[in-house]
């Protein structure tokens, strides 16, 4: 399927004061596409994904969802970020729902869906990422696995074009990785577009399209994933791959 | 002891003033505290001005000068009101500021993370506060909450300077007609107690009940 892309950045280019954290960022993601973004601390990978659903406004260049430019702050913005779904390092699920509630939220209160609807909606995805017997759970009564899953199952319930995903298994311990790692297999196997900051080259290899590697606020180097870990081309890829190899 | 007893039905008539002045005013502190709170938090300046100009104003000024500036002052502007509606608005307005004060901690104790998760599924500014921010941020300062309205109920009393008759009026009553002041204002510190006790021991109960688990 070629037909616009899900995501176009165009020289984006953003600073926090004195420091450029995104400079001159081109990046374009087709539909179906799974990109891994990868790259040392502070070298901006958060901050591109932030900018994407405007968490983040960017200082020059542009940012197209589906062809259309990203908005300003205001009503119109909040419905393209409903298209955007993000998963954060630390879940962020809402401490004072259910999981169900927390997966009905958005779709009852943004899109009008109805609540019977949204209900069932959100009871087929808990299902899909393995959760469905702690629906009526509170967040705090999961483990960090369980936890990142119903925040995956929130962000899917808006049916979003796009997923974003920052280091969702970086606040995991290790047993719980594969269990994220699954679920989000499994949606890229389905052809959802996903964006994701991860160090685990597992999932790059077997799920991501393109890998980019980031560094000092620039794409670096881009590449297929087998490519990228058994021959990097740039120096510092070379180096921060050793380093990472090196755990 | 007698002289108590004697006067046992107006002492509850004072209370139920009390009560009633408490009670309507809390509601009044409560609207206005959370409404400033939220200005104060909000996507727009002049309003997140306005909301911190009214705290510091008010939260600054002692209650008897607010009574007395307001009081004659409503007049003044046109204003003409009963001295009770009078005395609601103003303890509304007083407590609302510490109100504002207290639910905008509350805000701080939600994590940031979620605020940024609720903008992601798309929700509005009000819709983020209201299902997201304020339910939590309200638990958790329902101790607090209770103080503030433990102090409304002891600056209830303030009224009895513009005649309102609650609790304190009644009792100045009773010890000038009867030149008992001692036993008289005992009792009217029994009542006072009768009030704010149970009120701690309530909010106790409830600051438990919603305790959200971390
Ligand atoms: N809100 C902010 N204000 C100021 N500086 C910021 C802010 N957010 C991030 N930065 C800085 O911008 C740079 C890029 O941060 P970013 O979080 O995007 O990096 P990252 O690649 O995600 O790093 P990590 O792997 O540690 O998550 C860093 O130097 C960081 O300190
Ligand atoms: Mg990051």
């Amino acid at each position: 399927m070629t037909g616009t892309p899900v995501v176009v950045l165009d020289k984006v280019n953003k600073w926090f004061d004195q420091l450029h954290v995104l400079r001159d960022i081109d990046l374009s993601v087709d539909a179906g596409e799974v990109v891994v973004v990868i790259g040392p601390s502070g070298s901006g990978k958060s901050t591109l994904c932030r900018c994407i659903n405007r968490l983040e406004a960017i200082d020059s260049g542009t940012i197209h969802l589906d062809g259309v430019p990203l908005p300003d702050e205001g009503k119109e913005l909040a419905r393209v970020r409903a298209q955007v779904g993000m998963v954060f390092q630390s879940f962020n699920l809402f401490a004072h729902k259910s999981v169900l509630a927390n997966v009905t939220l958005g779709p009852v209160k943004a899109k009008g869906v109805p609540k019977a609807a949204a209900r069932e909606r959100a009871m087929a995805l808990l299902e899909r990422v393995g959760i469905a017997d702690k629906a009526e759970r509170y967040p705090a009564e999961l483990s960090g696995g369980q936890q990142q899953r119903a925040a995956i199952a929130r962000a899917l319930a808006m049916e979003p074009t796009l997923m974003l995903f920052d280091e969702p298994t970086s606040a995991l311990d290790p047993e719980m990785i594969a269990e994220v790692l699954d679920v989000m297999i499994g949606l890229a196997s389905e052809g959802t577009t996903m964006i994701v900051v991860t160090h685990e080259m597992g999932f790059a290899r077997s799920a991501a399209q393109r890998v980019v590697f980031m560094d000092d606020g620039r794409i670096v180097e881009t590449a297929s994933p087998d490519r990228f870990f058994s021959a990097p081309e740039t120096d510092r890829a070379r180096d921060f791959l050793s380093k990472i190899l090196a755990h | 002891m007698d002289i108590v007893l004697e006067n046992f039905d107006r002492f509850v008539q004072g209370l139920t003033t009390t009560l009633s002045l408490t009670a309507l005013s809390w509601v009044g502190a409560f609207v206005i505290g959370v409404a400033v709170a939220s200005l104060r938090v909000g996507p727009i300046p002049p309003l997140r001005g306005a909301g911190a100009v009214y705290v510091e104003v008010v939260r600054n000024c002692p209650l008897t000068v607010l009574f007395v500036v307001f009081y004659f002052g409503f007049p003044s502007i046109g204003i003409i009101l009963p001295k009770f509606a009078s005395a609601v608005i103003i303890l509304s307005v007083y407590t609302g500021a510490f109100v504002a004060e207290t639910v905008r901690a509350g805000f701080n104790t939600v994590a940031r993370g979620q605020v940024e998760a609720a903008r992601t599924l798309g929700l509005s500014f009000a819709q983020m506060l209201g299902m997201v921010v304020l339910p939590q941020a309200l638990r958790a300062v329902v101790g607090p909450l209770g103080s503030l309205l433990s102090a409304l109920i002891r600056n209830s009393s303030i009224a009895f300077s513009i005649s309102v008759i609650e609790l304190t009026g009644t009792t100045f009553q009773i010890a000038t007609e009867t030149a008992e002041f001692i036993p008289v204002f005992v009792a009217a510190a029994v009542a006072y107690l009768l009030l704010t006790l149970p009120t701690g021991l309530v909010v106790g109960v409830i600051e438990r009940r919603v305790a959200i688990k971390r």
